[in-house]
């Protein structure tokens, strides 16, 4: 199975369609790993931070339940975050295609895609979520082991913990906001992507042009 | 005063008001320590572990009288044994019986997350209901004077209640009733204080103590257990009482302007993306485009 760039997803036949595989089983699985875990303890952690949001809490089992899985699933989502590095180091490495395409982000909002370079296996945008959840969870991890063990350390680390964790979490929530719209409502076909593993040969070149040609050895004129 | 357990004043993390809320004042209660007839004798201790139905806890012995280094989720009243060097280089024993502070601003409350886990009530008393706590420990971290302790067994918080149940049925608490030298005093908060200064007048006038005085923190807006000091201008002689302790920074941060900024900006987030597939819609690439794309070039993807 592919593990980034290094190896190329196979292009499946014609008969299929023209489909590309995108997302290996391990990377798909991985994703919802992590996902549910994030999820989990973003419901939670909402719960612990504003008593109009602690319905959140009651529908996962009530506060102490809650309170004991949100830490555990929290390691989940940073061992998860970190085989998701593992995998997706290579990709993920900020590179001047995706400058160039930053500088044009303004089109990509607008919804003008023909005016956007040509990008590899993710964009600048993707990229960025991705380094926010991975050092948003190592700040999440530190911090939520200050505020687990809470009465083993002195008060001006008790403090910073709590800040950190909030701090690092809106970053996150940021990020997870703009992460379940793109890829559920607005760019069609990433969610199929994600569980299925593959999009069409028009969807990759479309969106991902250099990465389309890397893996089908052809260029493309778009 | 026996009916001021029943109205709650402040309750941790509950939407909407407080039930108690336009309750009729209500006399506060306060109980009054004064370190300088104290003997150490730990009555208090024996005291309050036998109303509150704890064994005793195993002791721990560093060559001092000291029973255990702090209080613990069953030990709620802990004498702290602190040896002083006098400016004339004679020793003094500093007696402080240390508790839950009963503070009337409690960090501890303003950092719980659960509904009702922690209530003032109207007579002043903070106290922790068992039932709604969720064992997060935060109040550890909103109290400046270390007190809440949590529990492994039942994963709850525990600490001092002031005897809530002995108070609301008229009675003093535990440990005022078994104190052999009436160092410890229990009544409405201005009686108290009105003894209390009237003590560290007597010291400064009579016993040569001229920094006696009262230690009740403004910046917790006083507490429910005040203290006589010999030397009000250093309270951290006594065991670590904190000088000028506060609900402290982070936690006021966090529960002022941190909660308003990150529920702005998470509204915010949503409303933003909704805006967007509102003007912009999503990016739909067809299927379609693409075979005629490939009929044009003959078959070629």
């Amino acid at each position: 199975m592919s593990t980034g760039q290094t190896i190329s997803p196979t292009l499946t036949t014609e008969s299929r369609g023209g489909r590309i595989l995108r997302y290996t089983f391990s990377e798909r699985l991985n994703h919802w790993i992590t996902g549910f875990a994030y999820t989990y303890c973003l419901a939670t952690g909402l719960a612990f931070w504003s008593p109009y949001l602690f319905w959140m809490a009651t529908i996962v089992g009530g506060g102490p339940t809650a309170r004991f899985w949100h830490p555990w699933l929290g390691l989940i989502y940073v061992a998860g975050s970190i085989w998701m590095l593992k995998m997706w180091l290579p990709d993920m490495t900020i590179t001047d295609a995706d400058r160039a395409w930053q500088k044009s982000v303004k089109y990509y909002v607008e919804n003008q895609d023909d005016k956007l370079p040509a990008i590899g296996r993710f964009n600048w945008g993707q990229k960025i979520f991705f380094w926010v959840m991975f050092w948003g969870g190592i700040l999440l991890l530190f911090s939520g082991l200050g505020l687990w063990f809470v009465e083993s350390i002195p008060a001006w680390l008790r403090h910073l913990s709590i800040v950190v964790h909030v701090v690092a979490a809106l970053a996150t929530i940021g990020g997870f906001i703009i992460h379940i719209y793109m890829g559920t409502a607005m760019v069609r076909g990433g969610f199929t992507s994600i569980v299925r593993g593959e999009v069409s040969t028009e969807w990759a070149r479309h969106h991902h042009r250099l990465w389309y040609e890397k893996v089908t050895g052809q260029k493309s004129d778009r | 005063m026996s009916q001021g357990t029943l109205q709650i004043r402040k309750i941790s993390g509950h939407p909407g008001p407080v039930p108690g809320a336009n309750v009729e004042r209500a006399e506060q209660v306060c109980k009054m320590i004064d370190t300088t007839t104290c003997i150490g004798c730990k009555a208090c201790e024996v005291a309050c572990l036998e109303w509150n139905g704890y064994s005793f806890s195993e002791t721990h012995f560093d060559n001092s009288y000291q029973t255990m280094p702090e209080t613990q989720w069953n030990y709620w009243n802990l004498i702290k044994f602190n040896e002083h060097e006098r400016d004339d280089g004679s020793m003094m024993l500093l007696m402080r019986k240390d508790q839950c502070m009963h503070c009337a601003d409690p960090g501890c409350l303003r950092a719980c997350p659960a509904d009702g886990a922690i209530v003032q009530y109207s007579n002043g008393i903070v106290d922790f209901q068992q039932q709604n706590c969720i064992g997060c420990g935060y109040c550890v971290s909103g109290c400046p004077f270390d007190i809440p302790k949590f529990n492994p067994t039942t994963k709850k918080m525990f600490k001092c209640t002031l005897c809530s149940d002995r108070v609301s049925e008229g009675l003093e608490p535990a440990c005022i009733k078994a104190c052999p030298t009436g160092c410890l005093h229990f009544g409405t908060k201005d009686d108290m204080v009105g003894i209390a200064e009237g003590r560290a007048k007597q010291l400064r006038d009579h016993f040569g103590f001229d920094k006696a005085g009262v230690y009740d923190p403004p910046g917790v807006g006083g507490t429910g257990v005040i203290y006589v000091l010999h030397d009000a201008t250093n309270p951290e002689a006594y065991g670590g009482l904190p000088k000028d302790p506060h609900v402290p920074l982070m936690v006021r941060l966090w529960k002022g302007p941190a909660k308003w900024i990150g529920n702005l900006a998470m509204v915010g987030g949503v409303l933003g993306v909704c805006l967007h597939y509102l003007r912009f819609g999503p990016k739909i690439v067809r299927e379609q485009e693409d075979k005629e794309r490939r009929d044009d070039r003959g078959g070629r993807p």
